[in-house]
């Protein structure tokens, strides 16, 4: 049955000499630049007006210019301090609650019913109370991030802690490591690849939450430049600033990636490189 | 080459005894009951392990000789009963148990904090023939690899017990005898008192001085094995086996049968 399928959609070929062609029919850069092509196409032509989408090749004017006059490199460095004070808090705080609620039963008890509170609250409705209680200034921004990225990075460690193979704990123990020594040689390394994951779900959320934050009356950073861009009309800007919080994504992305390959040499690899 | 060798027999139950008196245990359990809820495992087992003697340990599976050996390696709690063990043990568990983030040579070095770790480790790798793998991932080790580094790291401290709790039961037939070869040597080279869990009758008659055999949770048979090393299947050991297997409950093979020799996986080769 599935077979005959394979067999009618193998044998006909719609456009056989483009898909013969093997390197094109792999080549998944070909529709978003046809896509690209389209847009830039239609704004030459009017068809999509400036004030609704700036043209592809404008976007790419203004991404230099914005670069040049440093106001982009200077808002995005705002931004990424937003982002990197949020985080750290968030780090140091998840960690500690992470390892008290993975080591012992007391602090499971005392710590895991208040963070499956937390996560039932989605962060970003704690905004207006943020504003309450901090104002309108860098510290409801900072908090809103650390407070929303707490939680992955808490979840993933306290499962990784959890998960750790006891027969490794106990032969460690029967060579004489206890105490900090084992949580140390033992029980962070195993728990270290639960924990990237968390790493890397919380940059992303970072940059998530960012976006919202941003929009709280912001004097600087991405948010400020597309506010002011969309008081201006400007959707060049507004792309522009798009494009830096996807590079940002995938920065953050590649940034794991890298920390990972460091600390984590010694597991086999499912896929080759 | 930097062998730095054996400082001192660290059996802490012996002390430099005047030569008459009988030199104390290394092991001593008397009347030692373990249970789990209503489970008695072991129930009233009395045994002594001299310093540096090889004892071997039989038993059905269930029987209790994890149990035993995890009592012995100090993993369980025994209440306010009294366990004599040497200070220092070593345990290499069935599967090797390496930390898979640590370097060979680092899974050596565990929990070892005195200077010049790294010769040491270095050092016992080279006696279990793995010098040339100081540096590689536990992950990439094979079988037979995997447990002789988990033979290193036990005895890079100098045990005053080492404790087997069958090693070898992974590996294939010709590797396997390759390991009692090696840890006859090693035993010999270090001198601990050795307790070897195992399921291989052939075994435990070829490596120990004394084989246990475990049942109801006491020592029901013990034999001592005074061939000389290295042993050959010849009708003295037969006549053990048989009586071990007997003391196992599995029916002794027919006198014209023990000329075959069973290897050490259980099945016969004519
Ligand atoms: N932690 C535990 N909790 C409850 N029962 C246990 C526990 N550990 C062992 N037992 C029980 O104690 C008995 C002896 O177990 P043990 O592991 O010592 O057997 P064994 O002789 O080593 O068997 P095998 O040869 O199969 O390894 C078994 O019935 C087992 O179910
Ligand atoms: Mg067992």
């Amino acid at each position: 049955m599935s077979l005959a399928i394979a067999d009618r959609i193998s044998s006909a070929r719609p456009w056989p000499n483009l898909l013969r062609w093997p390197r094109l029919s792999r080549a998944r850069w070909l529709s978003p630049v046809l896509l690209l092509a389209l847009w830039e196409l239609g704004s030459r032509l009017g068809v999509i007006p400036e004030r609704v989408l700036a043209a592809p090749s404008t976007v790419a004017e203004t991404f230099w210019a914005l670069t040049v006059s440093g106001e982009l490199p200077a808002n995005l460095l705002v931004s990424l301090a937003r982002a990197a004070a949020g985080l750290s808090i968030a780090l140091v705080v998840a960690v500690t609650l992470g390892l008290a609620a993975g080591l012992s039963r007391l602090g499971e008890t005392a710590i895991d019913p208040l963070m499956q509170i937390k996560r039932t609250i989605p962060s970003l409705a704690l905004t207006p109370l943020f504003i309450v209680w901090f104002g309108i200034g860098e510290t409801p921004k900072i908090v809103l991030i650390a407070v929303a990225t707490t939680f992955p990075i808490y979840l993933n460690l306290f499962a990784g802690v959890r998960g750790i193979d006891v027969r490794l704990v106990e032969a460690a123990r029967s060579f004489g490591l206890s105490g900090w020594s084992l949580v140390r040689e033992v029980i962070l390394p195993g728990a270290l690849p639960s924990f990237f994951v968390g790493l890397r779900y919380a940059l992303g959320v970072s940059v998530l939450v960012l976006v919202v934050a941003e929009q709280i009356n912001a004097q600087a950073g991405l948010g400020h430049l597309i506010n002011n861009a969309r008081d201006f009309m400007r959707t060049d800007i507004i792309v522009v600033c798009l494009l830096v919080y996807a590079l940002l994504g995938l920065g953050a992305d590649a940034l794991v990636r890298t920390l990972e390959r460091r600390a984590l040499a010694w597991r086999p690899s499912l896929v080759e490189q | 080459m930097v062998q730095p060798r054996i400082r001192s027999r660290a059996f802490d139950a012996v002390s430099p005894a005047p030569a008459t008196a009988p030199v104390a245990p290394a092991v001593k359990l008397t009347g030692f009951v373990r249970q789990f809820g209503a489970n008695r495992v072991i129930d009233g087992l009395d045994l002594s392990i001299a310093p540096g003697e090889f004892v071997a340990l039989l038993g059905a599976s269930g029987s209790g000789k994890t149990t035993l050996l995890r009592t012995l390696a100090g993993l369980d709690p025994v209440g306010d009963q009294d366990v004599t063990t040497p200070s220092t043990r070593a345990v290499v568990f069935q599967d090797a148990r390496l930390l898979p983030w640590k370097k060979v040579w680092r899974n050596v070095a565990l929990g070892l904090k005195d200077k010049g770790v790294r010769a040491r480790a270095e050092a016992a790798l080279k006696e279990v023939g793995l010098g040339h793998r100081l540096d590689a991932w536990p992950s990439t080790l094979s079988g037979g690899e995997a447990q002789r580094t988990a033979l290193a790291r036990a005895l890079v401290r100098e045990p005053g017990l080492l404790l087997l709790d069958e090693p070898f039961a992974a590996l294939d037939a010709l590797t396997r005898l390759k390991m009692h070869d090696l840890v006859l040597n090693l035993w010999n080279e270090h001198r601990p008192a050795v307790l070897l869990v195992t399921h291989d009758v052939d075994e435990a008659i070829s490596l120990a001085d004394r084989v246990l055999v475990l049942n109801k949770g006491r020592i029901a048979a013990e034999e001592k094995i005074t061939l000389e090393r290295p042993r050959a299947p010849d009708t003295r050991f037969q006549a053990i086996r048989r009586r071990l297997l007997g003391h196992l409950g599995v029916e002794a093979p027919a006198p014209h049968e023990a000329a075959l020799v069973a290897f050490p996986t259980g099945e016969a080769v004519q």
